[in-house]
């Protein structure tokens, strides 16, 4: 391989890897919060597309106005989902909550399947986006190139959130501790919808990213992304945020330098192993706290 | 003095199990109140309902007068009543300072002097600002989650079993320090187990038996009752 090779799968390594990060920070953090694995995240990446297609195609909006309407409206999705299928279910057993989550999974591709039949659809181009640039040898899109900053960027925008502001704070405390939470006032359904609104936010703008250098959208497109991206959480340790955003990297480069290696159909399969693995070693990922049940 | 705090008739089930029967209790302003009794007699279940954070099948609990049953945390917290819960409950992954600024969640006021004011009551809190309180010991979980309820500027404070696990010393600061609050104006509901330190700083003293309030007096007199001694003071004839 050459450098310049290796350079050139290095960058499109991280770029996926970015996307999976991005989307990856909603399984995590939904799971601090609720203890819940939110299956249907996946699904919520695959409806944003449908509305970005919606935007740009059926009503020939501008792709920046589109982006905000894909943003405004799977965040709206996600919030919903969550007043009707997990918070009735606040104080059942957790098993209840999970089935649920299965159940709004299958509703999601059902509901894409009837509305946009399950053949593909193109998915609109944006123009700048799939320009291709050059430098030092390397060529890509700038939607490769700016991915992984964009990334970064938001990672670096979520922490400060977290860890320096009041909401920030009370998403900590929620996620230890729902009772005392709300003996300090707090309206912790309040802060398990905002909990929502950033993870689904990020998967919107997952979602523009991985499709725009892709032909097409189908009722079943969010599935694989989706467990692939769970399954960087859990890598990185499931609950933490840095965890789940190396966890999207690494997994992302591993994939991309097994296809260069020619082993493409073996790059999902390495997906899993990598779960069974750490699952083995080291259950709590990289950066897991011990789970602990919550009171 | 009037009371802050009437409880009538609280019921309060848990899937079918009535685990306070019919409860009736007042709390005058600016008093030390206590309500003791034995392990899973439902002393807790009497403060979460008061908080709110469990719903009673029955009752009418006034607070300065006015029906506070039925009310969200957030709104009893907003009218002054604070908990400080059973095993202090602090979060471990917040630091110290966090954990008081979270006690303050509903203000929006400069919260500069009462952090003053709690770092005065608990030096050792001071020196701790920026570490974990999961690090912190259990004495000091202990003031923190004092502090912490402290910083909702409450008129009443609600104490849970705060010398639960604690060694000797320890308590005897902690209930030196219920006693500085309330000199301050602030009226105090506690929980004990410990009905002996308990009851000789209390004014006013209930006794808990299986969700029934069994005897009632002022602290002293329970204090002399021969029941309570050999029930709860561990003394016999
Ligand atoms: N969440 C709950 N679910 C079911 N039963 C409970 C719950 N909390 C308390 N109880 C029961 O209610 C009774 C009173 O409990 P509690 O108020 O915690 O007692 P205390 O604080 O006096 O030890 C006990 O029998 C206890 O087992
Ligand atoms: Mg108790």
């Amino acid at each position: 391989m050459t450098t310049n090779a290796f350079l050139q799968y290095c960058l499109t390594g991280i770029s996926i890897g970015g996307i999976y990060a991005l989307i990856a920070i909603g399984y995590t953090m939904v799971y601090g919060i609720l203890r819940l694995i939110n299956f249907a995240h996946g699904d919520i990446f695959m409806m944003a597309a449908y509305f970005m297609i919606f935007s740009m195609v059926n009503f020939a909006l501008p792709w920046y106005v589109a982006i905000i309407v894909v943003i405004t409206a799977t965040v709206i999705l996600g919030v919903t989902i969550e007043r009707i299928a997990y918070k009735p279910l606040r104080s059942a057993p957790r098993m209840s909550i999970m089935i649920s989550a299965i159940g709004v999974s299958y509703f999601l591709q059902n509901v894409a399947t009837y509305l946009f039949s399950a053949l593909p659809k193109p998915y609109p181009a944006i123009g700048f986006l799939t320009k291709i640039i050059s430098f030092g040898g390397i060529s890509t899109s700038v939607v490769t190139f700016i991915t992984p900053i964009l990334t970064l960027a938001f990672v670096f925008i979520l922490m400060q959130l977290i860890n320096h502001t009041k909401i920030g704070m009370a998403m900590r405390a929620v996620s230890k501790d729902f009772e005392t939470s709300q003996l300090m006032g707090i309206k912790i359904n309040r802060v398990i919808s905002f909990t929502f609104v950033i993870g689904c936010f990020l998967a919107a703008i997952g979602s523009v990213l991985y499709f725009t250098p892709r032909p097409s959208v189908y009722p079943l497109a969010g599935s694989l992304p989706g467990l692939k991206c769970f399954i960087a959480a859990v890598f990185g340790g499931i609950g933490s945020v840095p965890g789940a955003v190396l966890g999207g990297f690494i997994i992302g480069l591993s994939e991309t330098f097994i296809k260069a290696a020619g082993y493409s159909e073996f790059s999902d399969v390495f997906t899993f192993i990598l779960l069974i693995v750490i699952l083995l070693i080291k259950p709590t990922g990289l950066f897991g706290e011990k789970i602990t049940e919550k009171v | 003095m009037s009371n802050i705090l009437e409880i009538k008739n609280l019921v309060v089930s848990y899937g079918g199990i009535e685990a306070v029967k019919g409860i009736n209790m007042v709390v005058p302003e600016g008093e030390i109140v206590t309500l003791i009794g034995a392990n899973g007699a439902g002393k807790s279940t009497t403060l979460k309902s008061i908080s709110g954070l469990v719903k009673p099948k029955q009752a009418s609990i006034l607070y300065k007068g006015k029906e506070i049953v039925g009310q969200s945390p957030d709104f009893i917290v907003s009218q002054g009543i604070t908990l400080v819960p059973e095993g202090r409950r602090v979060f471990p992954n917040l630091t110290v300072l966090e954990n008081l600024k979270i006690g303050a969640y509903l203000r929006k006021d400069n919260l500069k002097d009462d952090l003053e004011y709690v770092f005065t009551l608990f030096p050792r809190l001071r020196e701790r600002e920026w570490q974990m309180a999961g690090t912190l010991s259990g004495g000091e979980q202990q003031m923190l989650a004092v502090g912490r309820a402290l910083m909702s500027r409450p008129k009443v404070i609600m104490m849970d079993e705060p010398s639960l696990g604690l060694a000797p010393l320890v308590v005897k600061d902690i209930f030196n320090i219920i006693q500085t609050i309330n000199k301050e104006g602030i009226t105090v509901l506690l929980i004990e187990q410990n009905a002996n330190m308990a009851l000789k700083i209390a004014h006013k003293a209930y006794v808990i038996e299986t969700g029934t309030i069994t005897m009632e007096g002022t602290g002293d007199e329970l204090l002399a009752n021969e029941e309570i001694k050999q029930a709860y003071l561990g003394k016999t004839k």
